[in-house]
């Protein structure tokens, strides 16, 4: 098996000394430099970036952290210190951030370097990448089709191996759609598990950052470093860490696996149908029993979701008010005016039409009939996980109804774009962690799985997914030009 | 679902976002699809369902009473649209 490309095969190179860490950015420098027209990046600082890896070979090999010389991109979402941090919005155009994120600092102390800031739909409103400021991103695989999103930048960066890892964020899908679309794994941690502070707030009952790599045991290596409690969000759980390194290799015979009939009920594509279903029989071949599990109200998760997610978006994106940062219009007449313009002028039309829903649904009349009744379906679908739990270990769904479509595709139609998110949304709404891993291809376009755990089961989804990753080689197939 | 153009600009002004009468236009019809979607939820049976705001059942952690922020003033408001003598610039509010 061929491993070059990902996390541990550069972690063995840079151990064995083999390479630099100041060659291996020098290189990713370059692979960012050729792959431009994908337009993966918002921001990267080629000369800091140096610096920072010949820093990190500068250290003696017993003081090196678990990440030692491992370029990793940001989703730029992430508040990285005196760096341009835009959420991909013409808001955040000029902004820098005056701290760095929980999940930034981590990465630093582990030695990580940090390459740049990724591309995202703005303010990571979006399942395709075409709502930035910065143009849209397109998929390594082929490059009239999207990458998917909210994460675009990170998941094409990481698939057109410009970098082995990159850190997303997930508030409907945003990191595990991405993945699917472009032949990743990817990693929605536990709602808590990862701390949210110095991350760009969407809808913080939803939001969570993981990580985006080739593979199951590279994701591993990442949430060891980023999962954990930090006081600064009041959200994060003081729950331990796992050793999920350690976990990758526990045996998979005797696993309860799930399968959800009434959600495949959506609409799939018929290759995806058939992805799922051969992952289902690796998994019986390894040694796990299938199970049927209800989760009847999942499929009200996109209207729920499509409730709550714009809600609390209008609640948190009225701090951009061009008063204390941010896009600020010309020549304001009074302070409404100041108000009205520097919002219209500052947000892109994606942003505009959550906030107009989320002020809509929040509005005297309304609440109890949308916002309200949206939370009970959601206390409803977290309760059948919890009851599905009870009796299986992982539950196996798609995490997309189909392959990366084209560019411009879905862009006037909101509610194609919202439906795409079918499968992603029902852990969000629930809390629980969720991960997509490659399973097939359809027209040389890859396909992803997904599965789902429960509350603080992330060792356990790695583990069944490590073990799919050494029974398949879904994982290892790369876009044309991509290294192995 | 029927929404007007009414109710468009007034949503838009409690959002605080200037919309232009083409903007209001074409919102018009994204609100009405979205939340005609949205009538698949308020289907649901929820009767005696409490509304869950939060997927964790979580405790407010208490922390000790002390400072714990030093005074970033300077570098905060360094990207700040307008700024004077340590405060915040916006249109005269009081005539």
């Amino acid at each position: 098996m061929s491993a070059d490309s990902t996390l541990a095969g550069w972690a063995a190179r840079l151990g064995s000394g083999e390479i630099s860490c100041r060659e291996l950015a020098a290189d990713c420098l370059a692979r960012i430099e050729q792959g431009a027209h994908l337009n993966a990046f918002v921001s990267v600082d080629s000369q800091r970036v140096l610096d920072v890896a010949a820093e990190r070979d500068a250290i003696p090999r017993a003081e090196r952290g678990p990440l030692h010389g491992l370029p990793i991109a940001i989703k730029d979402i992430f508040c990285q210190a005196h760096t341009r941090t835009t959420a991909g919005s013409r808001m955040l155009e000029q902004w820098r951030a005056p701290y760095s994120a929980h999940v930034i600092e981590r990465l630093e102390a582990a030695g990580a370097v940090l390459l740049g800031k990724t591309n995202m739909d703005e303010f990571a409103m979006g399942s395709s990448g075409e709502n930035s400021h910065f143009g849209a991103t397109r998929n390594p695989w082929d490059d009239s089709r999207v990458p998917g999103g909210s994460s675009s930048g990170s998941a094409a960066a990481v698939a057109a191996g410009m970098v082995p890892a990159a850190l997303g964020t997930d508030t409907g899908g945003s990191i595990r759609q991405p993945a699917a679309f472009c032949g990743l794994t990817g990693l929605k941690p536990t709602y808590g598990r990862v701390s949210r502070w110095g991350m760009i707030a969407f809808a913080s009952s939803l939001d969570q950052a993981g990580p985006m790599a080739w593979t199951a045991e590279d994701l591993a290596m990442l949430l060891g470093v980023i999962a954990g409690c930090d006081t600064r969000d009041s959200t994060s759980v003081d729950a331990p860490v796992d050793d999920y390194s350690k976990a990758l290799s526990a045996p998979v015979s005797g696993r309860r696996i799930g399968i959800p009939s009434a959600l495949l009920g959506a609409d799939v594509a018929e290759p995806v149908r058939v992805a799922v279903d051969e992952a289902r029989q690796t998994f019986e071949r390894l040694g796990a029993s299938i199970h049927e599990v209800a989760l009847p109200t999942a499929l009200a998760g996109v209207p729920a979701y499509y409730v709550l997610a714009p809600a609390e978006a209008s609640t948190n994106l009225a701090r951009f008010d061009g008063v204390r940062f941010g896009h600020r219009c010309s020549e304001p007449r009074n302070l409404t005016d100041l108000y009205l313009r520097s919002r219209a002028e500052g947000f892109g039309s994606e942003v505009k039409r959550r906030i107009l829903t989320g002020t809509y649904v929040l509005s005297v009349g309304y609440y109890e009939a949308y916002y309200l009744q949206a939370q009970r379906v959601r206390r409803l679908i977290r309760d059948e996980f919890l009851a599905a739990f009870g009796q299986v270990d992982v539950i196996l769904a798609p995490t997309t109804p189909g392959p990366a479509f084209a560019l411009g595709e879905k862009v006037d139609d909101p509610v194609a774009m919202y439906q795409q998110d079918v499968f992603t949304i029902p852990a969000n709404l629930a809390g629980i962690p969720a991960l997509s891993m490659p399973a097939g291809m359809t027209g040389g376009l890859p396909l992803g799985v997904q599965l789902l755990g429960p509350h603080f089961g992330e060792a356990t989804l790695l583990n069944l997914a490590h073990a799919f990753q050494q029974a398949t080689d879904h994982h290892l197939e790369r876009p044309s030009g991509v290294r192995e | 679902m029927s929404i007007d153009a009414e109710q468009v600009r007034r949503i838009a002004h409690l959002a605080r976002i200037g919309l232009d009468a083409d903007e209001a236009d074409r919102y018009i019809g994204d609100l009405e699809s979205i939340l005609g979607m949205v009538e698949r939820m308020r289907a649901v049976p929820t009767d005696g369902v409490a509304p869950l705001p939060h997927p964790i059942d979580l405790q407010q952690r208490l922390r000790p009473d002390v400072v714990t922020e030093a005074d970033q003033r300077d570098l905060f408001q360094a990207d700040a649209p307008a700024v004077a003598e340590g405060f915040y610039l916006v249109p005269r509010v009081v005539e």
